[in-house]
Parts: C-alpha cells; structure tokens; sequence
C-alpha cells in the first residue's frame, strides 16, 4: 500500500568529504544507509531515518548531516503537519500511535517563568570557592517535635523514621531493566554510588549484578509486581510505590515479549518470551486505605528500616491525592510531571495527559503545609528536570529534592529521537539487542552521569551562595527567592510566588 | 611492555579503528586524501566479528614471536623497546610469518608484496586505534 507519510528527516552527504568507511551504514539500526558495491556509492532511504544523529556523530570525516525536513504542507493554523501524519499513520495502520520519551508540545514551561535571587549590599552573597556549602539533603518522616532530654550531654528522645542521605538533592528517576539496557542501568547505579545519591530500579526488578549496589538503590514496586521478592525489598535503602508516572498517567506498562530474554526473564521473575503487563491501577489499591496496607506490608517486610514512598502522576488534584497518600503512611511522595520520560506511550495520552510538574507541586507544599503535614513526608518531583537551575527552582518551590530521568539519559548519549518504543536504541540505552547495547559502556556512562551531577553541583552552589545561602535547606520552600516573569495573576496565585517587580 | 588489550563486551563493531590505522600510515596522514588519492595501505588492526561479537585484533607483539623467528631475510624484528616491525625493505613476500602467527594478525600487502602488521604507531604515544574508539574498547596498557 502507498504510505503518505514522508520521512521527517533529510540526510545530506557531502561527496567530497565521504571516505565510503560504511561506518553509518554499520551503526544505523534503522538501515537507512546502504553501501551499493558496483557504483561504489552509499544510498540513503531517509523514510526510514529518526534523527538520532549516531551516523552524523560518528562520522569520522563529518560527511554527515541530518536534517528535519517534515512534510511542508499548505500553510494551516489548525491542520499541522503533526495531525495530518498522525491521521496517515492512522489510517493506515489503525493503531494507537506509540512514542518515547516526554511530552513535547509547546505548554507552559514555568521554570523558564521563574527568576532566581541574589544578595546585593544588604546581604552578602557567598562565594563557593571559599566558604563551605552544603547540599546534603535527606528524604524521609521528621518527627511533629524533637524530645530532647537535657543534662550535661543532650540526648535525642525521639525515635527518628529512617532516612535517606543525599550528597545532592539529585537522583536518578526509576527506568526499568527491560526499558533501559542492562549496561544504562549499571551506568545509573555506579554513577549513584560514586555521588553519593540514588538510582531507581523502575518495575524491573534487580538485576543480580546490581545487588551490591543496594545502599544506593531505590526500589520500586509497581502495578505489575516484577521481580519483587523479599530479597529484593530488602536489598534497597528505600521502596518507591509506583501509582503513576508523569509520561502516560493512567496507563500501566507494557514490555514487550521479544525483549523479555533470559537475563530479563530471570530479572522480573516471568517467563522468557512472555509480555510483561503492569497493569494501569494496583488491583488492590482502590482508596487510600488500600494504599496504607501496602504501605505498611512493605515496611512489615523492610522492618520499619526502609523509608516507603509513593509516587504519581502529577494531574488535577494531587494535591489531595497527596494529603491521602502522606497520612496514609508515605515518607516521601514523588510528583512526576507532565514532561515526564517514557520507553513507550500511546502518543495521545503522553501529549494530552497531566498538568506542568511546576503547579503540581507548588499546590502540593502548599496544601501540605496548610495541613500541617509537610514534615511527615518529603517530596520528590520529577519530570523535565533539564538543569541545576531547574533544580534550585523546585526546590524554592518547596520540594525536597528532584529526579532525572531523561537528562541523565542524554548525559549518556541519548538524542531525544523518541524512538524508544522500537527497541533499536541506536545508542544503546532503549534496547536489549546485544549488537546495541554494547554502544554503551558503562564505564563511560558512569563517568558522564558522575560529571554531568559534578556540574549541577558545583552549580547549585554558585546560585545558593550568590543568594547567600549556604546550604540548600536554607532555600527549600523558600518562595521569596524567586520571582516570575509573564505569568497570570492566577498563575502567581498557584505557584504562590511574585512577580518580578514586587 | 604496553600493548593493545581488547573490551570485546563493548566493541561495537564501527571499525573506527581500522579507518583512522589506515590514515596514520597513509602518505599525508589526512583522512580524506588517505582513501581517495593515495594507495591506501593495510589497517594493523583487522575488527574479526560474527553476530553480536566483535572485536579489534592486532599483532600481540609476542614475547616469543614466532614470526620473528621464523623469518627468511629478517624483516620481522623487534625494536629496542618490544614492538615488533616488519621492515619492509627486506620483507620478500614469503608469508611464512603469516603461516606461523598463532593470532592471524598478519595480513598480505597484495599491492607492496609485503606483510603488513601493527607496529603500536610508531612516534605516537598512544597507538590511534587506540586514542579514537568511540567506545574506549580498546586499551593500551603494560
């Protein structure tokens, strides 16, 4: 059948440069390029090119351009090129059209709304380079007071919930073994342990080599149960109850049977070949009651030794959801918001489905704190954390600290193609095909992810300190260092800060 | 001495190093002219792979090389500092090298009529197959 979808992609080989190594025709898992022996000549189908620029960046004589050049149609506000070569694919496949990684539609980004503060005159600012600062950060329940008994040694009477201790207010968001290569997960944890942070094994389970990896390793419990074993809970240093995540709200997970092989089978405790379907809701969670009992089975299991969180989809009212899930037991609660990633989404949903990460959580302090429960649980967001600045942002909006996820993703290579969902990761983080996968090593990766927090870090504390600020709890929640730019007065009103000016 | 050791767990197959090994020992050294004006010399580095698998093999520089030995006209020698080179000069295109190598490093130079083999780059500090995996598969290493 005659497909009337083009390409998005142009691929421009300059003649001169092109030494005919066939390195692109080797490296691309989309065989786009083709090596003709007669005419001695290198054709390229773009039809089948993604744009993930591994051919363009390994190119040795840099011969190689890659260029988006979607289909120009007749001008139309309405009708974009998006709608008409989705209405195609449609059309001829009859399929919900899938995608990877997060939303990319223009919605508000409110972080680029937002400007920071700093010290002029009447305050001193605090260079980084000559004062300590500190970003520690630790995530769990803080007891309502401190019972502390006097005497010539102060002693500390209450009984502290277990914590989590973090170098940075930084971690790495939960991508399952299965979604992610073995060899991205390994980069994840190392990198982890190295800064001092954590890792989030997603719904795949624990690999045996990441066993020892454990102290710095959130695991995860989702909808799916894969791979969850007493061992496995116990093999962390908190447990994350999945409910949601930001890329697809309202929609389970779905690993495809193909990529289910030994390793992975062994992973998520199901057999080879077989689809790994987590299920859109837990089946036994149908209120916040449910949610306690799973709460506290998990800390049954953990001995009370483990902090227990929760994690949703950031939408229209979790701020309530939120309050439900403090008291139901949560020590932390993880918002993943609209811009949230993904290995694979109906297109429609990951396009249309959520609210901005930035409301989400200005709503969920505030209503935290009106409660009066802030303190019993920390907060985690998630979902289009793209820079230190972003982080300092959400965290003097009252969050705790952040995850990444895509960023740590393009720390390792990847180009935001969104072909995830294909398994052929040209860079060898989205697959399980062995050819692929050996793409990264995860010597490499480890040392990227541990520059690119190295980077955020020394960052943060360049912000912090020009603040004057030296250590970050001084600035959670504190809203008076920032000011908006181009926002409603509703907008304002939500994320509670000023506009610039004011 | 250092030699080439091979990560075959995360050699992606791009034979990168067989490109930039033929430049190094190309006349002008540029990429460019290197394949497309000059004769093009033979990669030292030959990248062996079947399915998944692959790896760069390159002459081992063997403590006990055979083709040193066995060698009619002594082109294959070992320099002061380990590496062994075949002068080609004196190299008459016997292959007996070839025959006795244990690791198939050694290739026909069809063109010359000579062996053709690793020779760590000579004047580098670090052999180029080396410095350009994009995948840091290869290391070079006592």
């Amino acid at each position: 059948m005659l497909t009337l979808c083009k390409g998005e992609f142009s691929v421009e080989r300059d003649d001169d440069r092109c030494i005919r190594c066939l390195v692109c025709v080797r490296q691309c898992p989309f065989d786009v390029h083709k090596y003709d022996e007669e005419e001695d000549r290198i054709y390229s189908d773009e039809s089948k090119c993604v744009g993930c620029q591994r051919c363009a960046t390994l190119c040795p004589t840099d011969a190689i351009t890659i260029r988006y050049e979607p289909m120009e149609m007749k001008e139309n506000a309405n009708w974009k090129t998006y709608h008409l070569t989705n209405i195609y694919k449609q059309a001829e496949t009859g399929g919900v059209l899938l995608t990877g990684m997060g939303n990319d539609k223009p919605y508000p980004i409110y972080w680029d709304h937002i400007l920071l503060n700093a010290s002029q005159v009447t305050n001193p600012s605090i260079d980084p380079l000559r004062e300590p600062m500190e970003l520690r950060t630790y995530l769990g329940r803080r007891p309502d007071l401190l019972d502390i008994e006097d005497g010539d040694e102060l002693i500390l009477k209450t009984e502290i919930s277990p914590q989590l201790k973090l170098e940075l207010p930084v971690m790495f968001s939960a991508m399952s073994y299965g979604a992610i290569s073995l060899n991205a997960v390994k980069s994840l944890a190392r990198a982890a342990a190295i800064a001092g942070t954590y890792y989030n094994t997603g719904e795949g389970g624990l690999h045996k080599d990441l066993y020892k990896y454990g102290k710095n390793t959130i695991v995860q419990c989702a909808s799916g149960r894969f791979g969850i074993s007493p061992d496995y809970l116990n093999a962390g240093s908190a447990i994350e109850i999945k409910i949601g995540q930001g890329a697809k709200p309202g929609i389970g997970g779905h690993l495809p049977g193909e990529k289910v092989l030994e390793e992975i089978s062994e992973t998520r405790m199901i057999a080879e070949g077989t689809d790994a379907l987590s299920p859109a809701p837990h089946h036994d969670i149908y209120s916040i009651e449910d949610l306690r009992q799973l709460i506290f089975a998990l800390k049954e299991t953990t001995a009370y030794e483990k902090p227990v969180g929760v994690k949703i989809a950031a939408v229209h009212n979790s701020a309530a959801i939120s309050s439900g899930m403090v008291r139901a037991g949560a020590d932390f609660i993880v918002l993943d918001g609209l811009r949230g990633g993904t290995g694979a989404a109906p297109l429609v949903t990951r396009d249309n489905v959520g609210i901005p990460i930035e409301l989400a959580l200005a709503s969920v302090d505030q209503r935290l704190r009106e409660e009066g429960i802030r303190n019993k649980a920390s907060l985690i967001v998630a979902g289009g954390i793209r820079s230190s600045s972003d982080v300092i942002k959400a965290i003097a909006l009252g969050a705790d600290a952040v995850y990444i996820g895509t960023a740590a993703l393009v720390a390792l290579g990847c180009h935001l193609c969104q072909k995830c969902y294909t398994g052929k990761c040209a860079w060898g983080i989205a697959t399980q095909d062995p050819y692929l996968t050996k793409r990264l090593n995860p010597e490499i990766g480890t040392r990227r992810l541990v520059n690119l927090l190295k980077a955020w870090s020394n960052e943060m504390k360049e912000l912090i300190g020009g603040m004057g600020i030296n250590a970050i709890e001084s600035l959670r929640g504190n809203r008076l260092q920032l000011r908006g730019v181009g926002l409603t007065d509703t907008e304002y009103r939500i994320l509670g800060i000023l506009p610039a000016g004011e | 001495m250092r030699r080439i050791y091979v990560k075959e767990d995360v050699c992606i197959g791009c034979r990168l190093c067989e490109i930039y090994c033929i430049v190094q020992h190309s006349k002008s050294k540029n990429i460019i002219k290197a394949f497309r004006d000059e004769p093009r010399p033979l990669p030292g580095v030959i990248v062996e792979e079947k399915g998944p698998i692959s790896f760069a093999l390159q002459c081992r520089h063997c403590d006990d090389a055979p083709c040193v030995e066995s060698c009619i006209t002594g082109a294959m020698q070992r320099m002061e500092d380990g590496r062994i080179i075949c002068d080609i000069d004196r190299c008459v295109g016997c292959w007996t090298c070839i025959m006795v190598c244990p690791y198939g490093a050694i290739r026909m130079d069809q063109n010359r009529k000579v062996a053709s083999k690793c020779d760590l780059c000579i004047g580098e500090d670090i052999p180029v197959c080396v410095k350009n995996c994009p995948n840091e598969a290869l290391m070079y290493e006592e």
